[in-house]
């Protein structure tokens, strides 16, 4: 069969195998939404559009499909997802929203302000901060950061106020969202500094020479003509931090629990479990038929989150474009 | 790097020459001096991070890592001095890096091409190139779940081990490895589209004329000048690999030893479960089962070298060629 492939191929030999090959990644994305939805449909199917709300404990919930005979009742599949995906979102956003506020004032840093020696420091660091594993981020959360919130950013008063509720360990939602905002900003600034490098550099400059000075510069004119790339890497940043499922899981608690915003400060330091969370803390019990279908519905919802995201992103850059010449 | 960064053509971007002709940063308005000042405290302030992270690490890592650690396999243990090394987790990362590649080399190499060079009929094309973005923004605990589902199927009951009852387990390497590929396929395939649309079509057209096909174009003259791009591609790859729990931890079956299945040398082995570094530090965090904190910073250490390895690697196989900042390679952040 070697011997064959040294022969010199055909043209359409050729395109149709790398065709071919190009095809299988294509069909396997394809079965990735069809068999996860199968596997989601029995708990889509019980619960309808309520799956989405609030209801009952969580918790309970999930212990009693994990503990349904083999054939599961229906009463198995009973299941609001609120607590999981209020977590999310709250998580996502919050990270999402800051990261942005820190990528956009760390490009300016990077592009404009730092000089080259400095420049030549922060790049790398930037590099390294996106590429250390979730896993590691969880470790420093749980062994550095949640023991430190714990023993000395909550007071006894907010652990008693609260003893009837939830433990507060400093396993907590601001913790998960510090983090969280630590892994995605690294991403959003390498987006939004390639565009602010290739951004029209004649426009900056026509500000200037109006007197303006370069800071107000950056900040309404070319960080206006780059709108469509800080809204692709807040896009971006957000199907990231959506799917972070090992650091969460370290360090938000794990307790199927709707942080109370009305608490106030105290907030912060209620635990929090999301979507991806989830599927880590009870992957053991994918045995379970009702719990296993549960587990799915969570990855189809995020998966059809970051399809939407995308979708949406594209869709938001379309009428900004104009404003971009890229060259 | 540096060099490209500061481009002759535009001398407004060049730092020195730009600085002389700025007013001081006190007669500004408040709010602009204001964002001077939170511009330099969000730079500074990460590489304050960054470093925090690495000292820390360093700190804990050179503390706890020994030699030893290194080869000696892992023993169930109560205790943190009993609990043995990391051998089988750091053989369970090659592994499984070496399975995510050879799958993924493939597929992502040849789709690249068949985009570019190719490219027909045209909305086959955009399928597949939108298909691979999918799969670029699908997190990664979903594509484990997807990986559970496909090899529990008893289609793929070979690729695991079958319970007595005649459920198909669905964790092994091969299942673990395939997933892995999934998560390597979008960094390598950007890589080695975007060298290849580099390419000046005078290339080819010099090739056609010489009286060459497109596929004798493609091995003879294309595929040798984007060796580069492709090698940065599997680079991205396998960081994405190594530093991936997700999958592990559900795909890999979580055994503290590598478990062959069945008595077949390799096949077995490919069949059986294991874990990585990755899983291994999650184990024994607080979090995890064996909960030896030592250990797990020491393998943390390890894969943080590893990591930085790789990003150097890319840096030497040449990033600067591709992108003006450094920071993205193919449109993914490294």
């Amino acid at each position: 069969m070697l011997e064959q492939l040294r022969k010199p191929w055909s043209d359409r030999r050729a395109e149709l195998s790398l065709g071919a090959v190009s095809l299988i990644v294509a069909v396997v994305v394809v079965a990735m939404v069809v068999f996860v939805a199968i596997k989601a449909w029995p708990t889509l199917e019980h619960n309808g559009l309520s799956w989405l709300g609030p209801g009952g404990s969580l918790e309970g919930q999930i212990s009693n499909a994990y503990s349904a005979p083999a054939p599961a009742p229906a009463s198995a599949f009973h299941l609001r997802a609120w607590p999981l995906v209020f977590g999310t979102l709250v998580t996502t956003g919050v990270a999402v929203a800051l990261g942005l506020v820190i990528a956009v004032l760390s490009s300016i840093f990077i592009v404009e302000l730092a000089p080259a020696r400095l420049r030549r420091i922060v790049i790398p660091v930037i590099r390294l901060l996106a590429s250390v594993p979730s896993v590691i981020y969880g470790l420093i959360g749980i062994l550095v950061l949640v023991p430190f919130v714990g023993s000395h950013l909550i007071s006894p008063g907010e652990k008693n106020s609260l003893q009837n509720v939830v433990e507060l360990t400093g396993a907590s939602i601001g913790v998960a969202i510090v983090i969280l905002t630590v892994m995605i900003t690294p991403i959003m600034i390498a987006l939004i500094c390639e565009a602010l490098i290739s951004a029209p550099n004649s426009w900056r400059e026509g500000a200037i020479a109006l007197g303006v000075n370069p800071v107000r510069a950056m900040l309404a004119v070319t960080l206006k003509a780059i709108r469509g790339a800080i809204v692709a890497a807040a896009v971006l940043a957000g199907a990231r931090a959506l799917g972070e499922a090992i650091m969460i899981s370290m360090v938000s608690g794990s307790r199927d629990f709707a942080p109370r915003i009305g608490d106030g400060v105290t907030f912060l330091f209620e635990p929090v479990r999301t979507l991806a969370s989830a599927i880590v803390d009870y992957h053991e019990g994918v045995g379970a038929p009702a719990l296993k279908s549960a587990l799915y519905a969570f990855a189809l919802l995020m998966l059809f989150s970051a399809l939407v995201l995308s979708v949406g992103g594209y869709l938001i850059k379309l009428p900004l474009r104009r404003y971009q010449t890229r060259g | 790097m540096s060099s490209v960064w500061v481009d002759p053509a535009r001398p407004g971007r060049d730092m020195k020459s730009g600085r002389g002709r700025r007013s001081s940063p006190r007669e500004w308005r408040w709010s602009d001096r204001l964002a001077l000042s939170l511009a330099w405290i969000a730079g500074i302030g990460l590489c304050l991070i960054a470093a925090a992270i690495v000292l820390y690490m360093g700190y804990q890592g050179i503390q706890y890592l020994r030699p030893s650690l290194l080869i000696s396999h892992p023993q169930a243990s109560t205790s943190q001095s009993g609990s043995g090394g990391f051998l089988d987790p750091l053989e369970g990362t090659a592994l499984l890096t070496l399975i995510g590649i050879v799958l993924a080399a493939p597929l992502a190499v040849g789709s690249a091409i068949w985009i570019s060079e190719y490219g027909r009929p045209g909305w086959l094309a955009r399928i597949v190139e939108s298909s691979i973005e999918v799969v670029a923004g699908t997190p990664d605990i979903v594509i484990a779940l997807f990986g559970l589902v496909i090899f529990q199927l008893h289609l793929f009951a070979a690729f695991s081990f079958t319970a007595s009852t005649g459920g198909v387990f669905g964790q092994s390497f091969i299942a673990a490895g395939a997933m892995m590929s999934l998560i390597a396929i979008p960094p390598l395939f950007a890589a080695t589209r975007d060298g290849l649309q580099a390419i000046p079509a005078h290339m080819r057209e010099a090739a056609f004329a010489l009286g060459k096909t497109r596929i004798a174009t493609i091995r003879r003259v294309l595929l040798p000048s984007v060796r580069s791009n492709i090698a940065t591609g599997v680079t991205l790859g396998i960081s994405r690999i190594i530093g991936d729990t997700a999958i592990v931890v559900l795909l890999l079956g979580g055994t503290l030893r590598i478990e062959p299945q069945g008595s077949v040398p390799v096949v077995g082995l490919l069949r059986g479960t294991g874990a990585t570094l990755t899983s291994y530090v999650y184990d024994n965090s607080p979090a995890g089962e064996s909960g030896a904190p030592q250990k797990a910073y020491a393998a943390a250490f390890l894969l943080m070298i590893f990591v930085l390895g790789l990003n150097l690697l890319v840096d030497r196989i040449g990033r600067s060629e591709a992108d003006s900042t450094g920071l993205t390679v193919a449109g993914a952040v490294v």
